[in-house]
């Protein structure tokens, strides 16, 4: 069974309890006017967003299938089997290719550092290992983090949608978007109206590079032959050539 | 010329000045890291150094896979006298890229990382080992020449007797990462402007380099013939130009057709800065085109000069624009290059200038000038039987 975080939108209060937790849990400085940046970065692994009246919040969505472990050169990134998506800053060369690749442009590089690193959320990997909750979800005071196995949480936002059918657009963000997330969100009003990006595929991403890599067998093996054969026919004749050439 | 000290020249002073400028910007990169020397962001991790220095630079080098599939796997032997420098210019095109990607990899003394750590469902990861396995293979193709220089027959031989392979190698390795430079850019479908973005980029990718090899050879040919005061090959280049201009009209061909089967055409219509730059991409390819069709272009040194470096332009708008300007508005930026970024650049091109015309002086490079007789312990039959060089 994989893990899953579910944070619903409209439970959201924006006290920023989540932000607090997630720098606790990575060691990072944690303060008014960090709190007050609204965006993911190398010092803050997940943001509330203000949106109007309403909050949303963004960390690594760990995909199903996600970009960043396909593009990654090294394997720096994983997809684990517990769900979340794993960073290893020991393999990691910073060809920064996961934050060109990523849909959500969630992954962030420490830009100013002598030696960086990426850093994302890794959905405390560590904690789920013990089964404990994410960070984040334990620090949720009312509820609108919530984290378990993907197919309970599915079903459960299914049923807030069709309990309240008024309280929410009745979708739930992650469920097909670039293939499936381990992060889903439910809303009020339509996605892009909280900050979610709603024109990313509905299929796998890493599928569109494999197309083509996978056809890298077939050149080598097409291309030797028929580079051979063009070789050895033309060099023979211009032997041929040569010694007809010769006996004239 | 007899002095020990160089003589100061005009274009000994700006190469000076890029080398001095671009000193100062590693200074910052080293201690500052990226944020110090460049103006990439989170959300535009990829700016000038991976769109000029590795997408131009290994396209621009592609001349040397292009030559010797001509003249040694088709046997166009005519090809021959510019084979050497674009080999040269492939050899160091492909060590520039090492040195470009120590300042773009926020840790480049892992450079070495994908030849351990693997994950072959990486473009990167197979674009790693294609540079590394193709740079190795450029320098095993160009150290004839200073074999030859030195008149050591036995590693002449060596070489020789795996030549084929080699050059296969060479030929292989090419069309993989020529073409793997845009498959880069498949994964982005929703962040690429539809104007570039398209699943034929790998394909597109790979004609356009095969084609500014060509336009490359050209444009050293005649810079060459000019530095070294010897004649230019000109009926050659010109049978060159005319395989230019089919190969980029059926390049702009496929370029059409890829826009009309994907419904963009109408793009071209917006008042956009995309569209703008698209227009200027286009019409640097597609004027040196035309033009190349017309014999007398053709025959005349200078404009057949123009035209190649028309293509080589084009080339590299092509390359900017998918590895910059396609990429902003989808990522919600507006990147432009630090002064820092372009210095490096700049430095990067000056010694491949610099390095070339080094080497050219010095060892066998352009047959014309130095034909056998100046190397009589080297036999024309081996010569003639060094199949790479």
């Amino acid at each position: 069974m994989s893990k899953s975080i579910l944070y619903d939108s409209t439970l959201c209060i924006g006290c920023k309890a989540c932000e607090g937790a997630c720098a606790e849990r990575w060691g990072l400085p944690y303060n008014d006017r960090i709190a007050a940046e609204e965006k993911i970065s190398a010092h803050k692994l997940t943001a509330i967003e203000t949106h109007g009246e309403r909050f949303s919040r963004r960390l690594c969505m760990h995909c199903e299938e996600p970009a960043c472990a396909s593009v990654c050169p090294v394997g720096a990134l994983q997809k684990t089997a517990l769900g979340p998506v794993v960073y290893d800053p020991d393999k990691c060369m910073g060809c920064r290719y996961c934050l060109q690749a990523c849909a959500f442009q969630v992954p962030s590089y420490e830009w100013n550092s002598r030696l960086p690193r990426m850093r994302k959320c890794d959905m405390c990997y560590e904690r789920q290992t013990r089964g404990e909750p994410t960070a984040c979800s334990a620090a949720c005071p009312v509820g609108a983090t919530k984290c378990g196995d993907r197919d309970a949480l599915v079903a459960e936002a299914r049923q807030r949608i069709a309990a309240k059918p008024g309280a929410y657009y009745p979708k739930i963000y992650g469920l097909n978007e670039v293939g499936g997330t381990s992060v889903l969100y439910l809303s009020a009003v339509p996605f892009e109206q909280i900050g979610l990006r709603t024109n990313v595929p509905q299929g796998p991403l890493p599928a569109l590079t494999w197309r083509v890599l996978e056809l890298v067998p077939d050149v080598v093996s097409t291309g030797s032959v028929l580079l051979g054969g063009i070789w050895w026919i033309t060099n023979r004749r211009a032997e041929v050539a040569k010694a007809e050439g010769k006996r004239k | 010329m007899t002095g020990r000290l160089p003589k100061l020249t005009i274009w000994r002073a700006i190469f000076a000045a890029i080398m001095v400028c671009a000193l100062y910007a590693t200074y910052l990169r080293v201690v500052y890291g990226l944020g110090g020397a460049t103006n990439l962001s989170d959300r535009f991790p990829w700016g000038l150094w991976i769109a000029f220095d590795i997408l131009c630079g290994v396209g621009l080098a592609s001349g040397g896979f292009t030559l010797v599939a001509i003249v040694h796997i088709f046997n166009i032997e005519r090809y021959k006298p510019v084979l050497r420098p674009a080999i040269l210019t492939a050899f160091l095109g492909y060590s520039l890229v090492v040195v470009a990607l120590l300042f773009d990899l926020g840790r480049p003394d892992r450079l070495w990382h994908p030849l351990v750590m693997w994950n072959p469902h990486s473009v990167m990861f197979e674009v790693a080992w294609c540079v590394t396995l193709y740079t190795t293979v450029l320098f095993l193709e160009f150290i004839p020449v200073v074999f030859e220089k030195l008149g050591w027959h036995k590693p002449l031989t060596w070489i020789h007797n795996i030549s084929v392979p080699l050059m296969i190698a060479g030929v292989l390795l090419s069309t993989l990462h020529q073409s793997s430079l845009g498959s880069l850019y498949l994964i982005v479908p929703e962040k690429m402007y539809p104007l570039w973005y398209s699943p034929t980029l790998p394909a597109m990718f790979y004609i356009s380099a095969i084609g500014v090899g060509l336009a490359m050879t050209i444009f050293e040919s005649w810079h060459s013939s000019r530095a070294f005061g010897r004649a230019l090959e000109l009926p050659l280049l010109a049978s060159m130009g005319r395989v230019l201009a089919v190969l980029m009209s059926a390049y702009l061909w496929l370029r059409f057709l890829d826009l009309s089967r994907r419904h963009v055409l109408d793009l071209l219509t917006v008042n956009r800065t995309e569209t703008w730059l698209f227009l200027l991409e286009i019409a640097l390819m597609a004027v040196p085109t035309v033009l190349l069709f017309q014999k007398s272009i053709r025959m005349s040194p200078g404009a057949l000069y123009a035209c190649s470096v028309m293509v080589v332009f084009g080339f590299i708008a092509n390359r900017l624009n998918v590895g910059v300007t396609a990429l902003e508005a989808g990522s919600g930026t507006n990147y432009v290059p630090k002064w820092s970024e372009v210095s490096i650049t700049l430095a990067i091109v000056a010694a491949g200038f610099a390095i070339f015309r080094l080497v050219a002086q010095h060892f066998p490079i352009f047959e014309a000038h130095s034909p056998e007789l100046a190397y009589p312990e080297v036999g024309e039959r081996e010569e003639h039987r060094v199949a790479v060089g």
